[in-house]
């Protein structure tokens, strides 16, 4: 019964999260930018605008600049995550992949730096009046959510262990359109709705961000307005209209 | 009003606590019938407002993808919520260059996201009321669209932006702002900012002849409508009659005269300043653009040299291309582009700063100096906002930041910084960009100079500066203005090219 529900619920949180995704992606693509402007002094290459572009990424430098303690409890949480994530491409390999294997020892560990991450983000958002001023119900909640999911994965793994041989069974079946048994246990229901229910909100709301640093013009436009002509297919309209 | 003061100095850099409301209502003049229709807006405020503005709201972030990515991607992290100086001098919390956007993607949340239809309280949205749409003519005329937050931005959301958003939507529904619309319908009109007419702009040029000789004994020359010169200068009208900007003029005319270069003005498009950019309507931002493109083409010249100017050079460097063709790299096919791009000589980039065209003469050793005539002077620099985010010189990065210095140092001795939290790209804005430059908003500027003026009464103190450069017309005129207030001579504030006035000599090469 339960695996059925749960079955259902992550070809549904799948569809809504990569079809949402793709959908706000085109339309980033599909939106112009009709004017250059980068955020200055800007690379003047494609090359530079790539380097620019992976420092924001991984060390997150313009944050770096505008503040420390929201870098550090950022950085920590984002890292984290990605070595989270990808330990947990063991539940849907098989065989393991021998670099997600490598990263194991450090992937386990990875939760605690992450929830006391995200734990330090939501101590700022409360206690810090300027931050709490612009924050809205949604803010807190995003934290919330990010924060069960957090420690109801660390529980699985430290406190109460459950039986991963089993959900590694379940997610392979899921992949092969071969129903397995999840295994009851309330802790891990718990960890897969709130990460059923992230998947779904993604598309929805300022996780976009993600998504959005790619697109924003201030970051990834090239300084060379003088050397190339940059026009908008609806502002060249208007050199014909006269 | 009351008698303006300065807000009292900081420690710095302790973040202002909030004051709620501090600055409500203290918006700027709404443009009259005759002002807006002369651009093509609604005369006042229309009655189907509401749909007109999400109408255009809709249109916007189908045309500008940075307002689209802007809308979805933050996330209230904070990182820009002490950055901006009229935060920083008001305490208001919409101020807050996060705050100040959400003004906007409050009301994008309620109209174009499900959430936002859904659940309003849940994610911050709110129907456009009537109060909204005060409070967006309010504060998104509390914004000098100066960029300092999108360096902070892990996103480069860039609040810039969302106020010209908002502003031209604000315009489209007939609520626009006074000061911006009407100076706009002068550029149209006459051709300049100012509404100086083309024979009152001979004459003042004669006159300045005139001066210059008196003072020098040398004959330099401000030629105006002269077929076929090489340069054309594109210079902001302040600097034919304002002090201290027309110092600066007489120095790009000292340092043409002195290389031999055959320039002229032109009276028809006699402005640099760009407002289009300010209210954020493309359409006002090309047509205003078009007049230099135009004045490049009957003239027949070869060069186009822009003066001391921010925003001005923001929109010549970066938007000019795009918008009327100066520039190079136009497809072959480009018709329209290619005419200008044909007759312009591609030697030197076009459009080419002021300074960017002195320094390379003083590189050359084409210029020579008197350096004491500059000894009374301790200098600092000031970096003007557009100029530092959103522009460059020179074809590299950082070279808006190390020309006009390069230039200070060449033509005097003595030259210090201010402290570097607040120079290059962290410059704070003087308090009066972005159309802001008006009576009705002086308490605003006041009280937005403040950063800028406690690094500079530091700068004073330990290192006795008295002369701050500066290469913007709207800082020139803010800084006169406000800084009597906060203790300083207005004096004290000037051009580069007042420097390089003061120091170059003529008629030796």
């Amino acid at each position: 019964m339960m695996s059925t529900f749960f079955a259902i619920l992550f070809y549904f949180a799948t569809l809504v999260f990569v079809v949402g995704l793709l959908q706000r992606i085109s339309t980033y693509t599909r939106t112009p930018a009709p004017l250059k402007i980068p955020t200055t002094p800007a690379p003047t290459s494609t090359g530079g605008v790539v380097l620019r572009m992976t420092r924001e990424v991984f060390l997150f430098e313009s944050l770096f600049k505008a503040n420390l303690w929201t870098w550090i409890l950022g950085w920590m949480f984002h890292a984290s995550l990605a070595l989270v994530l990808m330990r947990h491409l063991r539940y849907f390999t098989d065989p393991v992949w021998s670099w997600v294997v490598s990263i194991q020892p450090f992937g386990m560990y990875a939760g605690i730096p992450m929830v006391l991450g995200v734990a330090g983000l939501w101590a700022r958002r409360i206690f810090v009046e300027r931050i709490r001023y612009i924050s809205t119900p949604s803010d807190h909640l995003m934290l919330l959510l990010i924060l069960t999911i957090g420690l109801s994965g660390l529980m699985m793994r430290f406190v109460v262990h459950g039986d991963v041989i089993a959900v590694k069974g379940f997610m392979l079946g899921l992949m092969h359109f071969d129903l397995q048994p999840l295994p009851s246990n309330i802790l891990l229901y718990l960890h897969l709705s709130l990460v059923a229910l992230l998947m779904m909100i993604f598309p929805i709301s300022k996780l976009l961000h993600a998504p959005g640093l790619f697109f924003s013009p201030s970051r990834n436009q090239a300084d060379d307005s003088r050397e190339k002509r940059h026009i908008a297919a609806w502002a060249k309209k208007l050199e014909s209209e006269g | 009003m009351a008698e303006l003061t300065a807000p009292a100095y900081r420690v710095i850099p302790i973040v202002p606590a909030l004051k709620p409301g501090a600055m409500e209502g203290s918006g700027p003049f709404v443009s009259n019938e005759k002002m807006n229709e002369a651009l093509g807006f609604p005369g006042k405020l229309v009655d189907d407002w509401h749909d007109k503005a999400i109408a255009k709201m809709g249109d916007l972030l189908g045309k500008y993808r940075s307002l689209k990515v802007y809308m979805d991607a933050c996330v209230h992290c904070g990182a820009c919520s002490d950055k901006c100086h009229y935060f920083i001098g008001t305490q208001d919390p919409k101020n807050m260059p996060v705050a100040r956007q959400d003004l906007m993607r409050s009301v994008y949340r309620r109209y174009f996201t499900w959430p936002g239809k859904l659940f309003p309280k849940l994610v911050g949205a709110r129907d456009l009321t009537r109060e909204v749409l005060d409070e967006w003519h309010n504060y998104y005329h509390q914004c000098s669209e100066c960029r300092r937050c999108s360096v902070f931005c892990p996103y480069g959301i860039d609040t810039a932006e969302v106020t010209m958003a908002a502003r031209d939507i604000l315009d489209s529904v007939g609520y626009g702002q006074k000061y911006d619309i009407e100076i706009i319908g002068k550029v149209h009109k006459i051709g300049n900012n100012l509404g100086l007419p083309g024979p009152a702009l001979i004459d003042t040029m004669e006159g300045l002849e005139e001066d210059v000789k008196e003072a020098t004994g040398i004959d330099v020359r401000f030629p105006i409508d002269v077929k076929g010169a090489e340069v054309l200068l594109i210079t902001p009208s302040a600097d034919f009659f304002a002090e201290p900007h027309i110092d600066s003029l007489i120095g790009y005319a000292k340092v043409f005269h002195a290389t031999g270069t055959s320039w002229t003005l032109s009276s028809m498009s006699s402005e640099a300043a760009n407002f289009g950019l300010f209210i954020g309507n493309y359409e006002q931002l090309r047509k205003v653009a078009l007049r230099i493109r135009q004045a490049a083409l009957d003239l027949g010249v070869k060069r186009i040299i822009v003066g001391e100017c921010g925003h001005a050079w923001r929109v010549a460097y970066s938007f000019w291309n795009t918008l009327s063709g100066v520039g190079e790299g136009a497809d072959p096919d480009d018709k329209f582009a290619q005419m200008l791009q044909k007759q312009l000589d591609h030697r030197y980039r076009q459009p080419t700063h002021i300074c960017e065209f002195t320094w390379d003469l003083i590189e050359r050793g084409a210029l020579t100096f008197d350096k004491e005539a500059n000894d009374k002077h301790i200098i600092t620099f000031h970096d003007s906002c557009n100029v530092a985010r959103g522009s460059s010189m020179g074809g590299y990065p950082g070279g808006q930041f190390d020309i006009p210095r390069n230039i200070i140092k060449a033509v005097a001795n003595h030259f210090v910084e201010m402290d570097p939290d607040t120079t290059h790209e962290k410059t704070f804005c003087c308090g009066g960009g972005g159309g802001l430059l008006t009576d009705d908003l002086m308490d605003l500027r006041v009280k937005g100079a403040l950063p800028r003026m406690e690094v500079l009464q530091q700068a004073a103190d330990q290192q006795g500066v008295n002369f701050l450069a500066v290469i913007c017309a709207i800082c020139k005129t803010q800084f006169s203005k406000v800084m009597p207030i906060y203790g300083f001579d207005r004096k004290m504030v000037g051009g580069v090219h007042q420097l390089v006035s003061n120091a170059i000599k003529l008629g030796e090469k």
